[in-house]
Order: structure tokens, then sequence, then C-alpha cells
């Protein structure tokens, strides 16, 4: 999103644009953010004393919706990307604002869902499957919506012709990022939610906690 | 792009000048930013000094009641948060920044103003973490901060909330900037820098860089984890409710080792440049040291819980993490093999820069060598937590990386300034350094193996203790004679240093082929590299090795060893902006907005968003 003359102006050694290897050092680094949330989670599991438990409150169906919605944004995202890679400007804007839409739909079911689980008697303090719960599936909507930034962004800039075909890589980098966060999803919800956790040695009555 | 940043970037003007305070607010120049990093962190080592005399003057006699016992805890926690964070770490910076772009033949970092956005969120990072001293809370939990020691129930005060926040807050400065050395020493080599013609410092910056960025994500999970314990009463560390305060610790060493050779690398780098240069050889085997580095970069990620041998993690994890800790020693004593061999049989000259060096390698051995002695986990049990701990980590850190970067300081000096420090009172400010470090942290190893524990406020008479203990503080005296001379020093040369010209030690590498100190553009021409030490074989042709020899090579094409006047209208340098000074400090507020209040989060979300809006759409140059 930096400026197009610096790129042109200067050969570099790799013939890699300096902000790509940046944006792909970057994403490196964020992996060993979540992977360390990820195995907070992981050594977690099954260790709350208190209730409710994953298995009560988790709806598999539901999230499994709103997952296969955000992966969809990765493919309207790569959409964005041929599109301006071909000149078509206004596709590029009519793929990025569907990218932006399924990223803020995405965020809205996250937002239901939390409600819910707290309505259910899940929340950040009440027992360390909550506190690890919520504060990694968070810290992911947190980048979703970050990412939701910058291509409403994007939007905007291109709107005023701040994205020549000749930039493309300017909508790439956004790409990169938008799919990684898609990726860490993946992880996320097959980790989180398909895999059972093993169920600790309490007892929880399962009235209050009927869907 | 010029379309885009009129309603954005016109809001803060932009700033035309070089010069006074607003040329450095608004520099985006490498140099001066090294500058900056380097001054900055020079204040607070003088800081973290005055914090070690004041325990060492309270723990001079047994039952001492000069300083209470909350804040002999404040003491040990920001001494050691300050070296650690605010002085190796950034001092090292201040060498990455200066010399990175020279040493590569670049005219700049790969972006600039992320780079000075870098050094305000580091600048102002330390200053926050700091003002706890000014409402009296400040951090007492000690810089490894255990849980459950940092939980609202045993630290209730402010303290651990501007530790945690503070170092939240540094981390994002350190990975800004080990991002963009990444690209720029992968990125902005001048033609023919191989990877395997680097100097060894950029190649230990390289290293570095990456430890940063993977480790630093690392230590951030569990400061937000307990930053969201102590706001938000969430359970990660507590208990009560099912949490394991050794998480902690793992997350803790999981960063914190891989830290440790974050801040003696650099050091290892600038020994690496400094001793070829004074007995006038290559380095011995070039690239046995640098895989030798890069080993060490992998092997850092797999020995943290020796520094846990004592929690209680059973007879195998104590097992395998004793071997691989031996088995990093290996690359480690590789390299002052290597080192030994580049002096041998050299023409030796013993100048300051290399005084440092050699103290270097004389002290980090005896801190190699006592580290091994608590990698095995049997004798870890009679070490932990004694003072036995306190003498290796100061050997590594104090004798190695500070004595590094002395050395560094005074090899690089006329570079950055110009003129020479003084030889006479180099050589003074050296001995009573080394006599006084000796002093101070020699007879630790015989009160640890005493038993005298470490991070106590004050011990009972009859223990055999006293001598050792009078010693020590005596000693710490003796060093801040020596900081004394060293800034003498400094004056001395700022009013009448010698001028140091071009290549005041001979040098090896492409910086010295260049004014001192370096124009705003470094290179009137991008050199083309053609060996390893190219400079020092540029001006030696007869030396060199390979049948393409140097002395065919036309001279005026190679090296613009003169200002290059000529040239300088056509090189654009990248304008200054006082966006990243701006989104820096908002992103301070923002995140110190937590203690702060949230008016003053308001308005450093605010800074930040809209300074990094601007920034986006603001041109290189206008």
């Amino acid at each position: 999103m930096s400026s197009v003359s610096h790129s042109a102006e200067h050969a570099t050694t790799t013939g890699i644009d300096h902000r790509k290897l940046l944006i792909w050092a970057f994403l490196g680094s964020d992996c060993l953010f979540f992977g360390s949330l990820i195995a907070t989670y992981m050594i977690y599991r099954g260790k709350s004393i208190d209730c409710p438990l994953p298995h009560q409150i988790y709806d598999i169906p539901y999230t499994s919706i709103s997952a296969f919605v955000l992966l969809m944004s990765s493919l309207t995202m790569v959409l964005a990307l041929a599109a301006i890679q071909r000149g078509d400007h206004k596709g590029l804007r009519v793929w990025l604002v569907s990218t932006g839409m399924l990223g803020l739909v995405f965020l809205g079911g996250q937002f239901y869902e939390f409600t819910t689980f707290v309505h259910e008697g899940l929340t950040l303090s009440g027992n360390l499957f909550g506190s690890t719960f919520f504060v990694l599936t968070g810290f992911h909507g947190a980048h979703v919506t970050v990412g939701v930034m910058i291509l409403f962004s994007l939007v905007l800039v291109s709107m005023r012709g701040g994205i020549p075909a000749s930039d493309s890589l300017t909508v790439e980098l956004a790409g990169l990022y938008w799919h990684f966060v898609d990726i860490v999803w993946i992880v996320l919800f097959a980790l989180v939610y398909l895999v059972p956790s093993p169920v600790p040695n309490i007892e929880c009555a399962q009235a209050a906690v009927a869907h | 792009m010029a379309t885009v940043t009129g309603s954005l970037a016109g809001v803060v003007p932009r700033p035309n000048t070089e010069h006074g305070l607003m040329g450095w607010l608004s520099t985006v120049d490498h140099k001066k930013i090294g500058v900056l990093y380097g001054a900055t962190s020079f204040i607070f080592f003088l800081l973290g000094g005055l914090e070690a005399i004041m325990m060492r003057l309270q723990l001079a006699a047994p039952n001492s009641n000069l300083i209470d016992p909350l804040t002999f805890n404040q003491l040990i926690t920001m001494h050691a948060t300050t070296m650690v964070f605010l002085v190796v770490m950034p001092m090292s910076a201040a060498f990455f920044n200066f010399l990175i772009p020279l040493q590569i033949g670049a005219r700049d970092v790969a972006f600039p103003r992320l780079n000075a956005f870098s050094y305000w969120v580091f600048l102002t990072g330390g200053i926050f973490i700091n003002g706890s001293w000014l409402i009296g809370q400040a951090p007492a939990a000690g810089w490894f901060g255990y849980a459950n020691l940092t939980s609202k129930t045993f630290s209730p005060d402010l303290g651990v909330d501007f530790w945690l926040l503070g170092l939240l807050i540094l981390g994002t400065s350190s990975v800004a900037a080990s991002l963009n050395f990444i690209v720029t020493i992968v990125n902005l080599r001048a033609p023919g820098m191989t990877m395997m013609r680097m100097p060894l410092f950029t190649w230990m910056t390289l290293v570095v860089a990456f430890l940063v960025i993977f480790a630093f994500p690392v230590i951030t999970i569990g400061l937000i984890e307990l930053g969201f314990d102590r706001f938000m009463g969430t359970n990660f560390f507590n208990p009560a409710k099912g949490g394991d305060p050794v998480l902690w610790q793992h997350l803790f060493w999981l960063f914190g080792h891989p830290e440790v050779y974050i801040l003696i690398l650099p050091a290892m780098g600038i020994v690496s440049e400094v001793l070829p240069t004074f007995s006038r050889k290559p380095l011995f085997g070039y690239s046995v040291v640098v895989f030798s580095g890069i080993a060490i970069g992998f092997m850092g990620w797999g020995v943290w819980a020796h520094h846990m041998f004592t929690v209680g993690m059973g007879p195998i994890a104590n097992t395998v993490f004793t071997l691989t800790t031996m088995f990093i020693a290996v690359p480690t004593g590789v390299k002052i093999f290597n080192w030994i061999g580049t002096m041998w049989g050299g023409k030796l000259t013993f100048p300051t820069p290399m005084l440092f060096s050699i103290g270097f390698i004389a002290m980090f051995i005896i801190g190699g060598l006592s580290g091994v002695t608590h990698a095995i986990s049997p004798s870890d049990y009679q070490q932990q937590d004694t003072y036995y701990i306190v003498a290796h980590f100061h050997y590594v850190l104090f004798g190695g990386a500070i004595l590094g970067l002395f050395s560094g300081i005074y090899f690089y000096w006329p570079k950055i300034t110009g003129r020479l420090l003084d030889e006479r009172i180099g050589k003074v400010h050296f001995w009573l350094m080394l006599i006084g470090f000796n002093l101070t942290f020699a007879p630790m190893h015989i009160l640890g193996m005493n038993g005298m524990p470490r991070r106590i406020y004050t011990y009972p008479a009859g223990m055999g203790w006293e001598f050792w203990n009078m010693l020590q503080t005596a000693g710490s005296l003796v060093i801040a004679v020596a900081m004394l001379a060293f800034l003498y020093n400094v004056w001395v040369s700022h009013t009448k240093g010698k001028v140091a010209g071009n290549d005041p030690w001979d040098g090896r590498t492409l910086e010295w082929s260049i004014p001192s100190p370096p124009p705003a553009y470094n290179f009137a021409t991008i050199p083309h590299v053609r060996e390893r030490d190219d400079w020092w074989f540029t001006k030696h042709p007869e030396l060199a090795h390979g049948s393409h020899g140097h002395a065919a090579a036309p001279a005026e094409a190679h090296h613009a060893t003169t200002g290059g006047h000529g040239h300088e209208e056509h090189i654009h340098m990248p304008q200054g902006s006082l966006l990243p000074l701006i989104a820096g400090v908002g992103q301070t507020l923002f995140v110190g907005g937590l203690i702060l209040g949230p008016v003053v989060m308001a308005i450093g979300g605010l800074m930040m968003v809209g300074g990094l809006y601007a920034w986006c759409s603001e041109p290189i140059n206008e």
C-alpha cells in the first residue's frame, strides 16, 4: 500500500518485491503467535474443573456454515486479484467488497456464537475452557477484523484511482494476509471444534445447556 | 498515488529539513536512527547501572537497611528488564541500523519509515515502563515474571501491568525492526554481494532478526494471557480454576532462551569484524563461523527447559534438555576456536576495540564454562537460585555482550562521528571495566557455591559472605568509574578528537570505503563486490586469491572513496516524515491506555490508526 515508485525504482537482489518479502516474514512470525495460542488451548483441553464443557456447548453445524463462508471469501479474494491483473477495476472492487462482506458475515456469526455461549454460561472468567476458547477464537476474529478493514480501504483507494493494474501487488499482499487468516481458521476449526476434547471427571447439569 | 495523498496525509505537514530538532523527529535515515538508538540505549544503560549499584550498596554489609525489601524487588526486576530490553537489544539495534546498509552496499534499509517507527515505539515503550517508578509502583515480580506471583492476588499494584504492557509495546518495535532487517539483508545487497560474501556482523544480524520474529510472538502470547488474567479475570495461570503456572514458564523460556542468543549474537558479529582487522588476516573459517551462528539460531529453540530443571518435569525431560544444552556449547566453542585461529599468526595490534574483543573472548569462555556446569541437571539442583547463576549470566551478558558492544563502540565511533576516541583514556576505560567486572562477578561463583540465594534483599552476619559481598560492591563502583572514563573520552573526542578519515583501522569491509561520517546517500556509486572482505582486497590486490586480481579492475568504478558530489543530485533519498513518530507514540498511548485511562487510549488509537493510514498513502518523496 505504500508508493508504487519505490519498487519500480530499485531492482532488488532476489527479484522479489520488498513488500512481498516483508509480508511473508510477518506471516511466519504470526504462525508462532497463533501456534502459542493453540498450544495453550491444546494443553488445557479437558483441564477445566468447572462447567460448561466443550461437548455441551459447541454447535458444530452452525460453526461449519460460518467456516464455509470464510473459506468462500478466499475464492472471491482470488477473483479480485485476477480482476486487477487484467486491468478490470470494477471487477476488483466487486470482488473486494464481496470478500469483505463474507468476512463481516463470519464476524457476525462469531459475535452471535459468543453471545449464545455467554447466555449458556460459558464466559471468559468462568472456567479454564472459556478463557482459552474466547481468547484463541477472539484473536482470530481480531485478525479477520483487520483484514476486513484492509479490504474496504483498498476499495476506497481503488475508487480514487490509487490501484493501477501495474500495482496488482498491493492486492496480492492483502490476499496473502487474508488467505493466511483463512488457513488459521481451518486449523482452529479442526482442533477446537472437530477433534473431541477429553472430558474431565466433573458433574455438569445437562439441562442448563440444551440448545 | 498523488491523488490519494491529499486529504489524509495533508493533515500533518511534511517537514523538509534534515537539521535541528525537526530533522531528528522526522528522520528516516538509517544512520541517524542508529545514533538515536545508541544514545537512548546508553541512557538506559546508565539507569540500569544505577539500579545495580543501589542493590550492591544494600548488599555490601549484612542486615543492612539502606533499601527496603519491596524497593529491592523493584530494583532486581527493573535492572534486568532494562538491561535486556532497553540496553543490549537496542544497542545492538543501533549497530544494525548504522552498519547493515553500509556493509551490504545499500543506500538505506528496505523500509525507512518503518525503521523510524520501530525507534519511536522503543523510546516511548522504555519511557512507559520506567514511568512506573514515578508513581512508586515499579514492577517487583522479577524480569521472568513467574506466574502466579504476577497475579492480582500477589501483585495487586500496577507494577506488573506496566511491565507486561511495556514489554508488549517493546515487542512490536523489535519485530517491526527485525522484519525490516530481514528484507534489507536479503533484498538490498549490492551487485556481487552474495550471501557467503557478507560480513559476519551482517550474518549474525540476519540470524538475530529471524530469532526475534519467531521468539517474540511466544512471549507476546504469554503476556497477553497474563494481561487477560489481570484485566479480564481469565484463568490461564490460576491454579484454583485448573490453570497451570508452569505453562508461563514454558512460554517465557521458549522465548527467553532464543532471547539469550538475540543478546549475544550481535556482539559475536562485532568481535568477528574487529579481530580480523587487528590481526590483519581474514576471519579464520568464515563459513564455519557463519554456519555455527545459524546452528545456534536453530538449536537455541531446543534448550529452553534447562531454566526449569528444578520445576519437576521428570527425569526424561531433564535428561533431554541436559543433552541439548551440552550440545549447543559445540557451535559456540567452534566460534571461539575460530576467533583464536584468526589471531593465530596474525600481525597483531592492540588498540582499544581489540582489547575489548579479546576481553569478550576471555570472559565469555568463563561464562560458557560455568554454563556447562549447570547444563548438567543434577549439578543445577545445587546452583538453582544461587548467586552462581547470577555470576554465569553476567559473564556471558556483561563480559560477553557488553564488552562486545563496547568493542563495537570504539571500533565504529570514528565512522559514526568522524573522530577517534582517545586511545589512552580508552585503555584506562578497558582495564578499569575488566577489573571492576571481575571484582563484582567472580566472587558470586564462590557465594553461590556457599549457598547464598539470589534475589534476597539482605543476609544475616556470620555466614562467611561479608568479605565477598563487600568486594563485589567495591567492584561495582570500579565499573562506575570506568563508565565515567568512557564519558570523559566521548567529551574529549567531541572537543579535540583526532579526525579519523575514511579508514582509520585499515578496515576490510565496505563501510570503510566511504567518508566518516558517511553522507546521507552512503555510496556515491553503488559498489560492485568481487570478494569477501572486498575493500581489503581492493587496497591490497596482491593478497587477492583467484586469477581475476583486483589490480586489473578499473579503479574509478569500483569504490567511490570521495564524496562524489558530482553524482549527488541524481541520488533520490526518501524524504523525512513525522508519521512514524505519530503512529509510534499513538501505539504506546493506545496500549498504555489500559493503565492511563480511556481518554489516553482513544487519543492513542486515533494517532495510531490515522498515522498508519496517512503513512500508507504518503509517497516516499513529494
